[in-house]
């Protein structure tokens, strides 16, 4: 392959430089894991760009009709069941009431629709978040081999910059919005990789136990017992997960997202810190209607507690 | 045939417990092997057969390998060595899935921590098993109800456990482990965690159902009275082996070794001991005996009191000298007239602390001139 034959030229290069390795840094050693990464992707481009092109059609798609329907919706109807979702998930119906009217507030701003665009942007990379996070987090709590390796890497995910997501993601989806929703899917995917996998590795050893002593099969277990039991932690994992998709909304905009994000990227550019101010605003609104719904029905799903 | 016999069985917890088997069964003791190897001894050469219809129970302090043993028969842990038969055929060579089936249809669990789901309520807990099996909603909840009936907890079908007591939680546990109709009922210190009084219960409850049921129980305990209680045979564990095994009287009135005695100590022995063992033979004599040939036979005896029986040997009353010796001289011929009052009578099988209610409750017949 052309990276091996690349690999044994850097070796040539970097034995005949080897006289001066005390004096200065040698040059003919330096990796050129840029130009191989490059070289790579360009590749991966040339030779799959269809599937891009098909993966970037299908998200483009629903997004637009996700947000087409938002949009068509009344937005007092809007607010209405946004509200009426938060009541159901926490119980609270002044909580409720306040973040309804928060969203007023914020159209009141002009960035209703803004708003919106964000959301469904959203909605849509945590649905691919836990549609992936999910499976990955169940291998890892059942296969040691899986755990060791995934393990690494979400560390490396989790420090690696997040604008540094951003580049690979215009290279196969071109800017724009699918390039964003890819950003943030895998800035968001860790934590719901990893808390899937705590949860169900802290379901109680003995109820497992019974349910195996009653012969139960290992995906009985699974979907009969443990995944129940591990739902509040799998909750929390949407939670963290839906709390770094809103920050990584706001970078994506620097590839084309559009929505919220882009109204501060906007205010950036221009100086103009109200601007930046209202939508920042907005998001945090955005942000404590999904933290409250998501950890509200993870606390209604938690049976340790005894009630309910 | 027994239902369940146990040849050799060793578990040995490590990385390479067949190596360590080796030495384990050159007879290194179990502290050595740990400190040489790292390796733990759960079990050394278990040897032991539970008939049908039988409560055997195992007992031992923690770290003796009781709950390893209950394991090693359901498979939740692997034996290292050894042979498990059930009904004749050897456990620990079943293929994962006829493991499955065993556990299903032949085996029911109860933990000590009762184990239950806790995002299931009542009904849903006892009809896991059924559940587990593939049985029809319909059939599996009617199933459940009946035995929810059973152990007492009518009316709670949709509580949820955490909603329950501990004594309440371990009837659930009961139920879901009956309800499949198991042969062999696995209890793992199934009351240990309940408090003295409820545990009592519980045990009066066993006791209740295998009346019933004559399942075949293993029960795993640390309490030498429960385990004396509820046993037709104990096993008692130390440190992985097995020190003796027998009914609850051998265990008490003929321990091995100090180390089962120690256990003794603190028994309540008049709860274990029955009659039987403190009978002495009586030399009874018959009605029919005239009052001076009586008064004779009770003096050689050195006896001022006697059991008088019919001529079946059927026991009619008791004597005193002192009433043979008026019967003499009122001039009768058989002792009839001589009878007290029908003395308190036991079984054989009563318990002495039954005995000894009896003896309190009523004053012993006039011992006469002696």
């Amino acid at each position: 392959m052309n990276v091996f034959s690349q690999l044994g030229t850097w070796f040539q290069e970097c034995s005949a430089s080897l006289g001066s390795v005390f004096s200065t840094f040698p040059e003919g050693c330096q990796i050129p894991l840029k130009e191989w990464t490059n070289d790579g992707l360009k590749s991966l481009v040339r030779n799959y760009g269809s599937i891009f092109d098909v993966v970037n059609d299908q998200i483009l798609f629903i997004l637009r009709r996700l947000e087409g329907a938002l949009l068509a919706l009344p937005w007092w109807l809007v607010i209405l069941a946004i509200g009426v979702v938060a009541w159901h998930a926490s119980g609270k119906r002044g909580l409720a009431v306040g973040l309804a009217l928060s969203l007023v507030v914020i159209g009141m701003f002009g960035l209703w629709e803004d708003t919106v665009r964000t959301l469904a942007i959203m909605l849509i990379a945590t649905t691919l978040t836990v549609m992936v996070g999910l499976p990955i987090g169940i291998l890892m709590a059942t296969i040691r081999a899986v755990r060791a390796t995934v393990n690494p890497i979400l560390d490396g995910m989790q420090t690696m910059p997040s604008f540094v997501y951003l580049i690979p993601m215009v290279f196969f989806f071109g800017l724009g919005n699918v390039a964003a929703i890819f950003a943030i899917f895998i800035y968001a995917v860790p934590p719901m990789i990893r808390l899937t996998n705590l949860g169900l590795r802290l379901v109680d050893k003995q109820v497992v136990e019974a349910a195996e002593a009653f012969g139960a099969s290992t995906v009985q277990v699974l979907w009969g017992v443990r995944l129940p039991l591990a739902m509040p932690t799998i909750m929390a994992g949407v939670n963290q997960s839906i709390m770094m998709a809103l920050a990584m909304a706001v970078i994506a905009s620097m590839i084309g997202a559009r929505g919220l994000g882009a109204e501060v990227l906007r205010g950036v550019n221009n100086g103009n810190v109200g601007q930046g101010l209202e939508a920042g605003l907005a998001i945090v609104v955005l942000a404590v209607i999904l933290d409250r719904v998501t950890a509200g029905y993870g606390r209604r799903l938690d049976y340790s507690t005894g009630s309910s | 045939m027994a239902k369940i016999e146990v040849r050799n069985l060793y578990k040995i917890f490590g990385p390479r417990p067949h190596e360590v088997l080796l030495q384990v069964r050159d007879g290194v003791s179990k502290d050595e092997i740990l400190a040489k190897t790292g390796h733990t001894v759960g079990l050394d050469d278990i040897s032991l057969s539970v008939e049908q219809g039988e409560t055997f129970v195992v007992m031992g302090l923690s770290g003796s390998g009781k709950s390893t043993f209950v394991r090693c028969v359901n498979r939740l842990i692997e034996a290292t060595a050894g042979e498990i038969l059930f009904d004749g055929s050897d456990v620990l060579k079943l293929s994962k899935t006829d493991v499955k089936q065993l556990r299903r249809e032949k085996l029911g669990m109860v933990f000590q921590s009762f184990a239950l789901f806790p995002h299931r309520n009542v009904v849903h807990n006892v009809a896991y098993g059924l559940q587990v099996q593939g049985v029809p909603r319909e059939e599996r909840h009617q199933r459940a109800q009946r035995w929810i009936d059973v152990v007492g907890l009518t009316g709670y079908e949709h509580a949820r456990p955490g909603q329950l007591s501990g004594g309440m939680q371990q009837r659930v546990g009961l139920a879901r482990a009956l309800c499949t109709d198991p042969e062999v009922l696995l209890m793992d210190e199934a009351f240990s965690a309940l408090d003295p009084l409820i545990r009592r219960e519980m045990q009066d409850e066993l006791i209740r159902l295998q009346q019933e049921l004559h399942k075949t129980i293993i029960f795993i305990t640390h309490d030498l009275d429960e385990a004396l209680r509820l046993g037709d045979r104990v096993a008692i564990l130390k440190d992985g082996r097995l020190v003796q095994i027998g009914t609850p009287v051998e265990i008490i009135t003929n321990p091995v070794d100090g180390y089962v005695e120690a256990f003794g100590r603190d028994v309540n022995r008049t709860r274990v001991l029955t009659a039987q063992a403190i009978m002495d033979r009586a030399t009874p004599i018959p009605v029919s005996t005239s009052p001076r040939q009586a008064m004779n036979s009770m003096h050689e005896l050195h006896q001022g009191i006697d059991y008088v029986v019919d001529g079946n040997r059927r026991y009619l009353g008791v004597v005193t000298t002192e009433a043979v010796a008026a019967a003499a001289s009122r001039g009768d011929t058989n002792l009839a007239g001589a009878l007290a009052e029908s003395a308190p009578t036991a079984a054989p099988n009563d318990v002495l602390e039954n005995l000894l209610a009896l003896i309190g409750s009523q004053p012993p017949p006039d011992r006469g001139a002696r």
